[in-house]
């Protein structure tokens, strides 16, 4: 759609990605997924930010309804090869796969591409730079 | 501004009676798309509004309102759960500025109701308010007629405390709860803020703080005598869960009173009210982007004020 086509039928403007920002797991830094939050929100994005100590459960359930394009996980403590994963397969369990899931935190090179066969999208260790992290979002999103 | 490549596209006229059938058997997928689908006016959202109109009507709305921080997400979470303890299905609209610069939002009302997620009777929909500043977009009404479709007893909309949602979400709700808390000013404050009017309930939080009793009785002091309903003022401390269950009767309470004196259809057509003047204002807006106002259609209205043939008025009907 042409951006005068756009703007001639909608009523507030262009439509917008909408992403999940959840921190699975029970470690309580999220100081990295404010940072992601705020990032994306500063790219025109609209994040729901649902907090500490989700389960993947409570996550996609979430992403559900808030009908995301995308998720973003954070997850510092180590558990990521159990928990990222197992939000990808709850998603393809509810018919959600179309929704892109991303992670990040401390995770070791040698994880990622067995995280990327999992069926996260994006895979972003420490040290990322914000920008290729908007990009990834605004890329990705909502294209499946 | 990033654009959302759009999703797989189904025939549009048809999409609209899909997740109509959908999301009336209880599909959150369907009721969340719709939603999306009326946020971002997508070809086809009209016509699926029309299809749904029919379903709606049968939900007691309940507003929310008061300053930042005052507690109103973590109120409704306890409600929510209070709610669902009496056997009603709930609905929950939070809504959140959207930044004017970049339009991008951080959407945070669900950090405090993370607990109900997974529940089917309870449907939690975050929404920007996108372009509305100070105000609720048409989409957030729209929303609550999907929530009331899907079947919800109860919808509770969560709004921006301030200025004009404030009174939009009063004149939209059944009930509004005007949610304060101690030490945020003294009687001529709360005098002057304008939140008199609007409430049916008045809730203290964080009453367990120093300040409680003095806001209560100030509230009191200056909340208006009405003829049938006095609105009360009560005292909770939400994150504790003190004063939730006295929340909820007043609530019930205030929609067994709207009912039995009959307010209830003066509250409908105030709801159809606004309703009608912000879809309007849309409509207006969408002819003036069909037909834009070219410098020189505006220059030509112009000459023709100055030369007195054309008043202000008719001249900018005409442009429209």
């Amino acid at each position: 759609m042409t951006a005068k086509a756009r703007s001639s039928e909608s009523r507030a403007g262009p439509t917008r990605i909408r992403v999940l920002v959840a921190k699975p797991g029970l470690d309580g830094h999220d100081r990295g997924a404010k940072v992601i939050a705020r990032a994306l929100r500063d790219a025109g994005m609209e994040v729901i930010y649902t907090g500490l100590r989700q389960s993947p459960e409570d996550i996609v359930a979430a992403a559900i309804e808030e009908d995301v394009d995308a998720i973003g996980l954070s997850c510092l403590s180590g558990a990521h090869m159990t928990l990222f994963p197992q939000v990808v397969r709850l998603l393809k369990k509810k018919r959600a796969s179309d929704i892109v899931v991303a992670g990040g935190g401390i995770i070791p090179p040698e994880d990622v591409p067995k995280l990327k066969k999992a069926g996260l999208r994006g895979v972003f260790g420490p040290g990322t730079p914000l920008a290729d992290i908007v990009a990834f979002f605004e890329k990705n999103a909502g294209r499946s | 501004m990033p654009a959302r490549p759009s999703r797989k596209a189904s025939s549009p006229s048809n999409i609209g009676a899909k997740l109509v059938g959908q999301l009336r058997r209880g599909d959150k997928r369907a009721a969340a798309k719709f939603i999306s689908m009326i946020e971002d006016d997508k070809p086809g959202a009209r016509d699926a509004l029309r299809k749904l109109y029919r379903h709606t009507g049968k939900a007691h709305v309940i507003g929310f309102t008061g300053p930042p921080g005052a507690g109103k997400s973590t109120l409704i979470s306890r409600l929510i759960k209070e709610f669902r303890r009496r056997g009603r299905k709930v609905g929950v609209i939070a809504v959140d500025p959207s930044s004017p610069f970049t339009g991008g939002a951080i959407l945070g009302d669900r950090v405090r109701m993370a607990e109900a997620s997974q529940d089917p009777d309870v449907f939690i929909r975050s929404m920007a308010t996108r372009g509305y500043t100070g105000g609720l977009a048409l989409a957030t009404f729209d929303a609550v007629h999907v929530l009331e479709a899907f079947g919800s007893d109860v919808v509770m909309v969560e709004t921006v405390g301030a200025g004009q949602s404030e009174v939009e979400i009063a004149k939209r709700a059944h009930t509004t709860v005007v949610v304060e808390m101690p030490a945020s000013g003294d009687a001529v404050q709360i005098l002057k803020a304008g939140i008199l009017e609007i409430g049916d309930v008045y809730v203290v939080n964080k009453a367990d703080l120093e300040g409680a009793d003095a806001m209560v009785s100030n509230l009191e002091l200056v909340i208006p005598e009405r003829t049938t309903w006095r609105p009360p003022v009560l005292r909770a401390t939400a994150s504790e869960g003190v004063g939730v269950k006295e929340i909820a009767d007043e609530v019930e309470k205030h929609w067994e009173h709207l009912t039995a004196s009959g307010e209830l259809a003066a509250r409908e057509r105030a709801r159809a009210e606004t309703e009608l003047r912000g879809a309007l204002a849309e409509a207006a807006l969408r002819r003036l982007a069909a037909r834009p106002l070219t410098e020189k259609r505006l220059a030509r209205a112009i000459e023709r004020i100055a030369r007195r043939e054309i008043d202000v008025r008719t001249a900018a009907e005409e442009l429209l």
